[in-house]
């Protein structure tokens, strides 16, 4: 047998256990079902094992169609990371809002194998496989406390727009097609450089459609409008995992896209992609300053990140690119699901409107709490020793040594600009005085670990970001 | 492109036609209403009742169902096609990718059954 069948073996075990999960849950007694979320915790733990496995062969499979380098496996982790953090966020959440049902768990495997297939499809159509996997899933997850209001609204928005924006990518895809003959992203970028294009104007509208895909998928600044209302309605699992998964699956599809099939093109694509980055960083950013509710906040911090992330894609070195923005990816999923899991942890049953009063205070109430948070939204801001800063470095210094020397001025000034509502985060929770009527609740095990771990990631990130970088050294198959 | 010529015109001349048509009989014909007349068409049999009723969601499931299942056949024939020459090229693997797609489909039926997607009532 054909050895090659193994380089999608990460998937194969994710969908294999997303499967049991649906068996297993036809078994269970309702009370047995957090248990669940522990089987499709070992599915992502073997699963990461498999990467490990696979790290030292890169090489492409199926046709062509599947690429399995260290951009794809890296991304993998990253997926992987978020799922596995999510779903310990997930258990005791589930419980208390009401909504413990199996099919989340089987659904968030089944994204995560969606978004593996993105970040490793060599082959416009298999992202685009990828991609419908992924949307699908997660637009289930969106609507998935289905007896609230503001999530079924979230999720019938989220479809809606996702579904324009996938017709959007396909068509690209189409348009992409006519003008080079082929889907294969090796195959566009050969005909590309060699300038054998059939039609130049169709490429350009194809390229037009892509971003217009690909920017909705990552939330970039005109097509962002869903997020904040996404975000807020989503059961708040589900929101850490939209912002971290998901949008490492629309970037690394996006770097795969634009890096490699039309890295050629360079020149002719930053332009506009440029004014998107800028626009994004500025209006997420300004944004976020006059949001009261933190889940809100988030969305909105969410939308001016993908503005930095952009930042790598435009720099457009294939090596420097894809390495600084896997490495701000890693560092972002960390983050961001130690933030929601503490929402998570201060939002009481139902809720989804949350302010300042239950952050007061919090240093005095829960210190380590406080801590993480105080952490997560350092590093959100940009500070060291943390991974949002060198993220932030290493993006901008990508972007200075491509000579994109004011998208990386601007980029520091959006940093500077963010640093005001994450730190006001940190000012409530420890200079304000408590809400006296607050009930303490305990913080389940799976919080724990989370919480831990997250610490741990953007430290270790932050301190010792080497040995993470080293192993993104070209990365990208495609060119070596 | 300019071969394709003769096809516009021929659009151009049909579009004119149906619109002069139409146009022509609403401006010249006699009207004359009667309830019969403006009642719907039920190919000759008297209507019941109106036309937009409300019917059971349980059609819709049945629909989804229906499309979910179909693709599988759908996807079976490309299969059974190339069977005969990729069978010396991947052996085994020929048969284990038709199971494994199955089988998931598999799952998914019982999954439907279970949670009772297929009762009636």
């Amino acid at each position: 047998m054909d050895n090659t069948v193994f380089t999608l073996l990460p998937l194969m075990i994710l969908v294999g256990f997303s499967l049991l999960v649906l068996v297993a849950d036809m078994m269970l007694a309702r009370e047995q079902r957090p248990a669940l979320g522990i089987v499709a915790l070992i599915g992502v733990i073997v699963s990461l094992i498999s990467c490990s496995w696979l790290w030292n062969a890169p090489q492409t499979a199926w046709s062509d169609m599947i690429v399995s380098d260290h951009f794809a496996l890296f991304s993998y982790i990253i997926f992987l990371v978020s799922t596995g953090l999510t779903l310990l966020l997930s258990m005791r959440y589930l419980s208390e809002e009401d909504i413990q049902f199996g099919e989340y768990y089987a659904l968030l495997l089944l994204a995560a194998t969606g978004a593996m297939l993105m970040a490793s499809g060599l082959d416009l159509m298999t992202i685009f496989i990828g991609l419908e996997i992924l949307s699908i899933s997660v637009y289930i997850l969106a609507g998935f406390a289905r007896r609230n209001e503001r999530s079924l609204e979230s999720a019938l928005k989220y479809f809606l727009l996702g579904a324009f924006a996938t017709g959007f990518f396909l068509y690209g895809i189409a348009m992409v097609y006519g003008a080079t003959g082929t889907t294969n992203i090796k195959v566009i970028s050969q005909v590309v450089s060699e300038g054998t294009i059939r039609s130049q104007s169709f490429l350009w509208i194809g390229i037009a459609l892509l971003v217009a895909g690909f920017g909705f998928k990552v939330a970039l600044f005109p097509f962002h409008v869903w997020t904040p209302d996404v975000y807020e309605g989503a059961p708040t699992s589900v929101t850490a995992f939209m912002s971290t998964a998901v949008k490492a699956a629309g970037f690394a599809a996006f770097g795969r896209v634009f890096l490699s099939a039309l890295q050629p093109m360079h020149a002719d694509w930053t332009g506009i992609l440029w004014i998107l980055a800028v626009f994004t960083m500025f209006f997420g950013n300004i944004t976020a300053i006059a949001q009261r509710s933190v889940k809100r906040m988030l969305a909105y911090s969410s939308i001016a990140h993908a503005g930095y992330m952009l930042i790598a894609i435009i720099a457009g070195d294939a090596n420097l690119s894809s390495g600084s923005l896997l490495f701000y990816l890693l560092g972002y999923a960390f983050t961001n699901v130690a933030a929601f899991g503490i929402v998570i942890y201060l939002s009481r049953k139902g809720e989804t409107e949350f302010d300042g009063k239950d952050y007061a205070g919090l240093a005095i109430r829960h210190p380590w709490l406080a801590f993480v948070m105080a952490v997560c939204m350092v590093s959100l801001a940009g500070i060291p020793p943390t991974a949002g800063f060198m993220g932030k470095f290493y993006i901008f210094s990508a972007a200075i040594k491509a000579k994109f020397y004011w998208l990386a001025v601007l980029g520091v000034i959006n940093s500077v600009i963010s640093v005001y509502y994450y730190l006001r985060v940190i000012f409530v929770m420890y200079f304000e005085k408590p809400a006296a009527d607050y009930v303490h609740g305990t913080l389940s095990l799976g919080m724990k670990i989370v919480l831990i771990l997250s610490v741990i990631g953007i430290f270790q990130l932050g301190t010792v970001p080497g040995s993470v970088m080293a192993l993104l050294q070209n990365s990208m198959m495609v060119f070596q | 492109m300019v071969e394709y010529l003769p096809i516009l015109v021929m659009f151009a001349i049909a579009i004119a036609m149906a619109v002069v048509i139409l146009v022509l009989t609403h401006l010249l014909g006699p009207r004359q209403d009667d309830p019969v007349k403006l009642s719907m068409y039920e190919s000759g049999v008297n209507p019941a009742q109106d036309s937009k009723v409300r019917f059971s969601v349980k059609f819709y499931l049945v629909a989804i169902l229906f499309v979910l299942f179909d693709i599988e056949v759908v996807f079976l024939y490309p299969w059974a096609v190339t069977y005969k020459t990729l069978l010396s090229s991947l052996g085994w693997l020929m048969f284990w990718q038709m199971f494994i797609f199955v089988a998931v489909l598999l799952v998914g039926f019982g999954y439907v059954w279970k949670k009772g997607g297929l009762q009636w009532d």
